[in-house]
């Protein structure tokens, strides 16, 4: 376990060093969340309620969204594994007495703590500032919402894991590199709240795990959801999670194995 | 043939403005990389320059090439001003950085050297000539059609000594051209090099961390310390300048204990093998030995410009 | 002396067609991964259509601009910015370049470093970002309320080549802040693509205030916006003078000339400081 802390501990560093590239993503994700912000309270100026969100929501969805961006990587960037996989330098991190996903989940936690605590939250804030965003005064929703966030942080980091290890059977990567940073930004709600989309698109896109990393934590937020509601978006994406990484476990014994009998 | 110099520096300098600590304090200091230079190349000429880690000899590469503006001084290149006419100095010399390439990364080696032809206005009929001479003297036919990427060091470096070469260049500007090349490999380069500067009189200058490019490639060697010149001159001069003892090496029969020898200092052991430095003539000492322990083996080295250098270097400015 | 070398520099633009032909051919040794990334980028252009539509179709209207005449305007938006990127969007990759050392290789060839940079690594799967934007623009073209006098007819072509010189100008200077900050990139991202958001719906939509920002400021208002206004003959709703619609080449110009400077400037800097 203190293993994993170090790695942990090693992650959040690591991006702390970026601080201009911090400074910058934070005001790229402030300037789309004005836009974004925008279109929707024009939309909302035409048609007050839509499928139960108002403006109020629409321009909170927006933020929250820019907020959950970096955390969750759901734009990418991808994992530094799938770099080390491709340049073979993954042979010396298999020699290492850890769990290959233990330690790059570690990892990737401590990107997304640095990435909330200094791209998220001050993303948010400055929407809260600008925008008359609809703050919950409910300790229940934040803590809701605080779950649900963790939650969406492991799905992205499953999903980017079982990219990364598809560099083990293909020769080319960036074509499903950019498929997969593609449907985040569509299926999530990222692009537009699903609850704007037709039916049955939306209910289709609520089925898939990427609505589990942005639509599903605002709503948390946003106090959409019934508590007999919230506990079972929470256990989807808990479902969602442990899916994914079991899957990531399978596929790193997979590959764990091609790599010994390939020698590298 | 103009007898005009191929490099003229003169008192050149440069210095770099660092900015460092969090945004609104900032404090700047300046760094001086090159602090007064001075020297003179002729056309045909193959001259070393030498010099520590951060000497400056990096940056004074990037103004010859007209990269970097110096900050003071005069330089002329083939008789221009590089940072002003870096366009038209660019047509006339060739440079092949050991550290990164000037290849296209993603393109195969012989549409490399296409474009090149292009960028450089290379004639179509030249250019075949040329390149045929070119893919012989540097063996590249076997990795012509292969991605710049996947050629090892060696066949990249080669690549790029006939992507700096096609042109026909008056001036070869090489940074660390044989860095992290095997035996084999360096030595093809040195001898097309020398080949180069003795059939088309290319002048050649070089940096480089490998003394023996040193000894067989160049006539003079040019040494830059601090951002100063420390010497110009021949190779023997150099040798003069810090005289360096020689080495004997003794393999006795057996281990034993580190040898205590007249005009001798033990350096080390290894086994049945120890390192001496010579303080006086060697024959005392060797005699000296044999009394004591049967010998296997010895050799007497002498001194190599490394050891040369070593010295320069650790000397206190 | 037929042999040797010629000792002007090459042009400018036939160096940039030999460099984005050899890596045309380049990439096309890979045909299937080509087509695949090609198709990417086709669909995230139809996934941001389909989110244009999906908001009009909620609010019929914005800003009195109908689903058809929002796709006249997504559609001049995509073809500015999709030839934007297709020519110059390797520009982003200038603090990549300066860190790797490779910005250095490209100023000892006798050619523009601009043009070298803006077609490194040039990959024809960017016409997937081009092509629907241009089937969604000659949609609308064809479908929206359009009085189609030979003046306005004629007119089209400038506008277009104005709107993609804007995006060209705005992507460069954004690379450009890359000299000064090595990290900027993502800095830059917010003009470019953030220009490029804004640009993809009716202006008006943002509110007066935003309107002029983009119309003064940073004329993106000329990329997508007035085009359109003209086009549709409609007045426009922020209240700014019709005259307006007829200087997007002339800011076009404005905004390339400042790039021109803002490039020499940069350039200026990188030989100064070598940072």
């Amino acid at each position: 376990m203190r293993l994993y802390r170090a790695v942990f501990a090693n992650g959040l560093r690591r991006h702390a060093t970026y601080r201009a590239a911090t400074a910058a993503g934070l005001l790229t994700n402030t300037v789309f969340g004005l836009i974004n912000a925008g279109v929707l309270l024009a939309l909302f100026d035409a048609r007050p309620h839509i499928n139960g969100y108002d403006a109020a929501d629409a321009i909170t969805h927006v933020f929250i969204t820019q907020a959950l961006l970096a955390p969750t990587a759901i734009m990418g960037p991808p994992l530094e594994l799938g770099e080390r996989i491709r340049t073979g330098d993954i042979a010396t991190d298999l020699m290492r007495p850890a769990h290959p996903l233990a330690w790059w989940l570690a990892d990737d936690l401590g990107r997304a703590a640095f990435q909330t605590a200094f791209r998220g939250a001050p993303t948010f804030t400055a929407g809260a500032l600008l925008l008359p965003l609809d703050l919950p005064a409910d300790p229940a929703r934040w803590a809701a919402f605080t779950t649900a966030a963790a939650l969406a942080v492991l799905i992205g980091f499953a999903l980017r894991y079982l990219f990364a290890l598809a560099g083990f059977w293909l020769l080319d990567t960036r074509g499903l590199a950019s498929l997969l940073f593609l449907a985040g930004p569509a299926f999530s709600g990222v692009l537009l709240p699903l609850v704007l989309f037709p039916e049955p698109l939306a209910t289709t896109m609520r089925a898939l795990p990427w609505a589990s990393m942005i639509q599903f934590p605002v709503e948390a937020f946003l106090g959409k959801h019934t508590p007999p509601e919230l506990a079972a978006g929470l256990a989807r994406q808990a479902a969602w999670a442990a899916a994914l990484l079991a899957l990531g476990a399978l596929a790193t014994t997979r590959a764990t194995r091609k790599a010994v009998v390939q020698g590298g | 043939m103009t007898t005009e110099p191929a490099i003229r520096a003169h008192a050149l300098g440069r210095d770099f403005t660092l900015s460092t600590g969090p945004l609104l304090r900032r404090t700047r200091t300046t760094a001086t990389a090159v602090r007064d230079v001075t020297f003179t190349i002729a056309p045909g000429e193959t001259v070393a320059y030498l010099g520590p880690n951060g000497a400056g000899k990096s940056t004074t590469m990037k103004m010859l090439t007209g990269i970097l503006a110096p900050t003071r001084g005069h330089l002329t290149v083939l008789g221009l001003p590089p940072s002003r006419r870096r366009t038209a100095l660019a047509a006339r010399i060739g440079v092949v950085f050991g550290q990164r390439t000037t290849l296209w990364w993603d393109l195969p080696l012989r549409d490399s050297l296409a474009l090149t032809r292009h960028l450089y206005r290379v004639p179509a009929r030249t250019h075949t000539a040329r390149l045929d001479h070119l893919t012989h003297a540097l063996d590249l036919a076997p990795f012509l059609h292969t991605p710049v990427r996947q050629l090892s060091l060696g066949q990249r470096m080669r690549g790029d000594l006939a992507a700096a070469l096609l042109h026909d260049p008056d001036l070869l500007i090489l940074d660390e051209p044989t860095i992290g090349l095997d035996i084999v490999s360096k030595t093809a380069i040195r001898e097309f090099l020398l080949d180069l500067n003795t059939r088309r009189n290319t002048t050649i200058l070089l940096t480089t961390h490998d003394l023996s490019d040193v000894e067989r490639l160049c006539r003079r060697v040019i040494l830059i310390d601090h951002g100063t010149l420390a010497y110009d001159g021949d190779l023997d001069g150099l040798h003069a300048l810090a005289p360096a003892p020689r080495t004997l090496v003794v393999d006795l029969q057996h281990p034993a204990d580190p040898l205590d020898l007249p005009g001798a200092r033990h350096l080390r052991t290894q086994g049945p093998r120890q390192w001496l430095e010579l303080t006086g003539p060697p024959a005392p000492a060797i005699a000296e030995a044999a009394a004591r322990h049967p010998i296997a083996d010895l050799a007497l080295h002498e001194p190599g410009i490394e050891d040369v250098l070593a010295r320069l270097y650790r000397r206190p400015t | 002396m037929a042999d040797t070398p010629d000792r002007r520099p090459a042009p400018p633009a036939r160096t940039y067609l030999r460099l984005i032909w050899t890596w045309s051919r380049a990439m096309a040794q890979y045909p299937l991964s080509l087509a695949f990334l090609g198709l990417a980028q086709s669909l995230s252009v139809t996934i941001e259509l389909i989110a244009v539509l999906t908001v009009f179709g909620h609010a019929r209207t914005l800003a009195g601009f109908t689903a058809t005449e929002a796709l006249l305007v997504y559609g001049l938006a995509g073809t500015a910015f999709g030839t934007a990127d297709l020519l110059i969007g390797q520009v982003e990759r200038l603090g990549a370049h300066i860190r790797s050392g490779a910005f250095d290789t490209m100023l000892i060839r006798p050619v523009s470093p601009l043009v070298q940079l803006a077609a490194d690594e040039f990959s024809p799967r960017r016409l997937g970002k081009l092509l629907p934007a241009l089937a969604c623009l000659a949609y609308a073209l064809a479908t929206a309320d359009i009085d189609w006098t030979p003046a306005r007819a004629l007119t089209l072509p400038l506008l277009i080549a104005s709107g993609a010189a804007i995006c060209c100008a705005t992507w460069l200077i954004g690379a450009c802040l890359q000299f000064f900050i090595a990290e900027a990139r993502e800095a830059a991202n917010s003009i470019t693509y953030g220009g490029k958001a804004l640009t993809e719906y009716p202006l008006a939509v943002f509110g007066t205030d935003t309107a002029r920002w983009a119309t003064f400021a940073l004329p993106l208002a000329f990329v997508s916006w007035q085009p359109a206004l003209h086009l549709l003959d409609r007045p426009d709703p922020t209240g700014l003078p019709e005259q307006l619609r007829h200087a997007a080449p002339a800011a076009a110009l404005l905004l390339t000339a400042l790039a021109a400077l803002a490039w020499r400037t940069g350039l200026r800097h990188y030989r100064s400081t070598g940072s």
